[in-house]
């Protein structure tokens, strides 16, 4: 029942069209820095790229996404046509205008400061406003998503919210206070210098303000996966969801715990102290713990579709699954990146370990492992499972999209864990040029080279992806019938009010947030003589 | 989760649940103490304080002057290294520092955000103009190491490399006698 495929559909082709570009840049990036690609005369250009593969990537690709599976969630879990389709167009077009307004002056090298900002480095305003026009735009759909929910309360007084929905609803709520950590940085920080209305800025209260955005922004790319991983996977393999009420306080403990823990990404930073630090660090542990009972129940989930399949034995139902679905391809290699992301993660966020990968290699080969790889192709995987609906025609090709699944995980792989080695021999991130001659440095000329390939590889599997999805719009139709979600083993027939709203856990967010960011950001805010004379890109 | 799942195998999926929970949280509570108690015992944390200072001044007064950088050999035996980043070298390019010796490195920037690594340890800090960044190191034998600046500091970034040169304590001490400060800089 999706009345809105037009809307949806512009969201996901939006999506993937500067996903696409923003992959080849990347592809661009990884081979000119190596020891295959020719010394790039002007390092400057690779700094563009840089902050246009960053801001497509963080901001722009995740967010559309989220925005277009939100709507179709909202229609097709709901059962009831989108409330506010002006609105979601709306939008939609700030979006856009956002992202041109951005694109221009990085293209021009005005605002080569990349997707993290880095004052007191100061880009063209424009950059920074197309940047807040693409969060605005965002922020409507978290709107529309709680009002829909809020209609369908309305008509549905009691009921248990499905839990596609809820999963939404939680993750929209998520974004929405994340966001407002980078936009406090650009709104009472970055803007008024980029507009020459100032000319300091306290560099180390900007960190701290980003640092509010930068961690729990990853949870917010990860919710269409953790949906897709509870509400479509079993159903697409032929399963059942283990436990309709652990997904619901999975959900609930990434909506609590992704935000006040931050400041982990601010280790090794002088103007916080160690006790934040440390309590930070601890927060973060806690954020594993979702994503444990997420792949508990996952498991289980897919192995009651094993065991449907007549799936015998302790590990042989492994056997028994649908492995030429690419549903079930998809999720195992999105649990293979997951596990290995996220035991780095771990490295990552500990108050000990950290020191040595610190902005090294490792950390892009991280988060490109988690977000590229375990999100990303649970996108592509949303996407397929979603085509038929919005188009009203049928993918036959399994095929290549099992191929297409292939290459990507492959990829990722090829290209991470070379990165992953490097950042532990002390390779340092965002560098336009390494001297591979030098001998301290011509170890690492090997897996940087392994890593161009892998790049390679993702960018074919990028291809492939987009032609499968265009090929799918001529595709003989096919109709595809309602949208549909996994069932539970038990389905819920009433949910305590604690798993069935949100009102709770927002609050406890926005608590948790005030106590581990409240002192640290007031403490920078009021003391005196920390704020340093702005550096304006292109002004040397 | 509802009255009416009553039957038995919603028992036992619960249970099973309940016990993976419980294991979940053990290990997460374990990974926490273990890092206070490393922290705390070890004294493996990062930087504790938080102190400032007004990088538009740093080149006419306070520790960052330049006659003051680069490495000192202290009364009591241990060394302070000072060093600044700027667009898009390090002050002093090559730190002159003794082998096993309890060392101090205090380092600021002295325009946009910097950072410093040495290749092969763990020595990682930032530099946020503004504020003071100090770290505690210690190396075990003598040799050369790369020091690149770690985080993007703008189109210059690539180029800004440094280098800790790590000397025999004896001779460190030697080139210590006259006083003033040392470093490897032009050798």
């Amino acid at each position: 029942m999706l009345a809105n495929r037009k809307l949806i559909l512009a969201h996901f082709w939006l999506a993937f069209a500067v996903f696409g570009i923003a992959l080849t840049l990347g592809a661009w990036q990884i081979f000119i820095r190596s020891p295959i690609g020719t010394w790039l005369s002007n390092p400057e250009l690779y700094y563009r790229s840089l902050t246009a593969h960053g801001t497509v990537m963080g901001y722009v690709f995740p967010t559309l996404v989220a925005m277009g599976f939100g709507y179709a969630i909202s229609e097709s879990a709901l059962e009831q046509r989108l409330v506010g389709v002006r609105w979601a167009w709306a939008g939609f077009w700030l979006i856009v205008t956002g992202s041109i307004m951005a694109v221009i002056p990085v293209a021009l090298g005005r605002a080569s400061v990349l997707y993290t900002f880095y004052p007191p480095l100061i880009g063209n305003v424009f950059y920074y406003l197309g940047v807040v026009l693409v969060v605005v735009g965002s922020w409507i759909w978290v709107a529309l998503m709680s009002i829909n929910l809020r209609v369908w309360r309305k008509a549905h007084p009691g009921e248990p919210v499905p839990l596609a929905m809820f999963a939404n609803v939680a993750g929209s709520y998520l974004w929405a206070w994340t966001a407002v950590g980078a936009a406090l940085e650009l709104l009472l920080q970055i803007i008024p210098v980029a507009a020459g209305l100032k000319a300091t800025i306290d560099a180390g209260l900007a960190r701290v303000f980003f640092s509010w955005t930068l961690h729990a922004i990853v949870y917010f790319w990860l919710m269409p996966t953790y949906i897709a991983y509870y509400t479509i996977v079993p159903r697409a393999i032929g399963g059942r969801v283990y436990s309709d009420s652990m997904a619901r306080i999975s959900f609930i403990l990434f909506l609590v715990v992704a935000m006040p823990i931050g400041m982990h990404h601010t280790f090794a930073d002088p103007q916080v102290g160690a006790g934040f630090k440390f309590i930070h660090s601890a927060f973060t542990a806690l954020v594993a713990l979702p994503t444990l009972l997420t792949v508990f129940t996952i498991c289980a989930s897919v192995e009651i579709a094993a065991r449907l399949r007549g799936g015998r034995g302790l590990f042989g139902w492994i056997r028994a699954l649908p492995w030429d679905n690419p549903m079930m391809l998809a999720l195992a290699f999105s649990f293979v990146m997951l596990g290995f992301g996220g035991a780095g993660g771990l490295i990552n966020m500990s108050y000990q370990l950290d020191t040595s990968i610190h902005n090294t290699q490792w950390i892009t080969g991280h988060f490109h492992l988690i977000f590229g790889g375990a999100i990303v192709i649970m996108y592509f995987a949303i996407a397929y499972d979603l085509w038929p609906h919005l188009t009203g025609r049928e993918l036959t090709n399994l095929r290549l999209i099992r191929t297409q699944l292939w290459l990507w995980f492959i990829g990722m792989i090829v290209t991470t864990f070379p990165w992953h080695w490097v950042g532990i021999l002390g390779m340092p991130r965002r560098m336009a040029y390494f001297d591979f001659g030098d001998p301290a440095i011509a170890p690492q000329a090997l897996s940087v080279t392994f890593s161009v390939i892998g790049g390679f590889i993702l960018l074919a599997s990028g291809i492939i992806f987009i032609v499968i999805l265009a090929r799918g719009m001529r595709a003989p139709q096919a109709e595809a019938g309602p949208y549909r979600f996994a069932m539970a083993v038990h389905q819920p027939i009433t949910v305590p009010v604690a798993l069935n709203t949100h009102a709770l856990w927002v609050a406890l967010m926005i608590g948790l947030t005030l106590t581990n960011y409240g002192y640290p950001i007031l403490n920078l805010a009021l003391s005196e003589g920390t704020s340093v004379p702005a550096v304006y890109v292109g002004a040397q | 989760m509802s009255a009416q799942d009553t039957h038995a195998s919603a028992e036992v999926a619960a249970r099973v649940e309940r016990r993976w929970a419980t294991l979940a949280v053990i290990i997460i509570v374990m990974m926490a103490l273990l890092a206070a108690f490393a922290g705390i015992h070890r004294a493996t944390m990062p930087q504790p304080r938080v102190e400032t200072t007004d990088p538009s001044r740093l080149h006419l007064t306070g520790e960052f002057v330049e006659s003051n950088l680069g490495s000192v050999l202290e009364s009591n035996g241990n060394v302070t290294v000072r060093a600044i980043g700027q667009q898009y070298s390090f002050t002093p390019a090559c730190i002159l520092v003794p082998a096993d010796t309890p060392i101090t490195l205090r380092a600021t920037s002295a325009d946009v955000v910097h950072g410093i690594l040495i290749q092969g340890t763990n020595v990682n800090t930032m530099l946020v103009p503004g504020y003071i960044s100090e770290q505690l190191m210690r190396f075990a034998q003598t040799g050369d190491y790369l020091m690149p600046c770690q985080e993007f500091c703008s189109f210059g970034h690539e180029g800004m490399w440094g280098k800790v040169k790590v000397i025999d304590k004896t001779e460190f001490a030697g080139r210590a006698k006259g006083g003033g400060r040392l470093s490897c800089v032009g050798q």
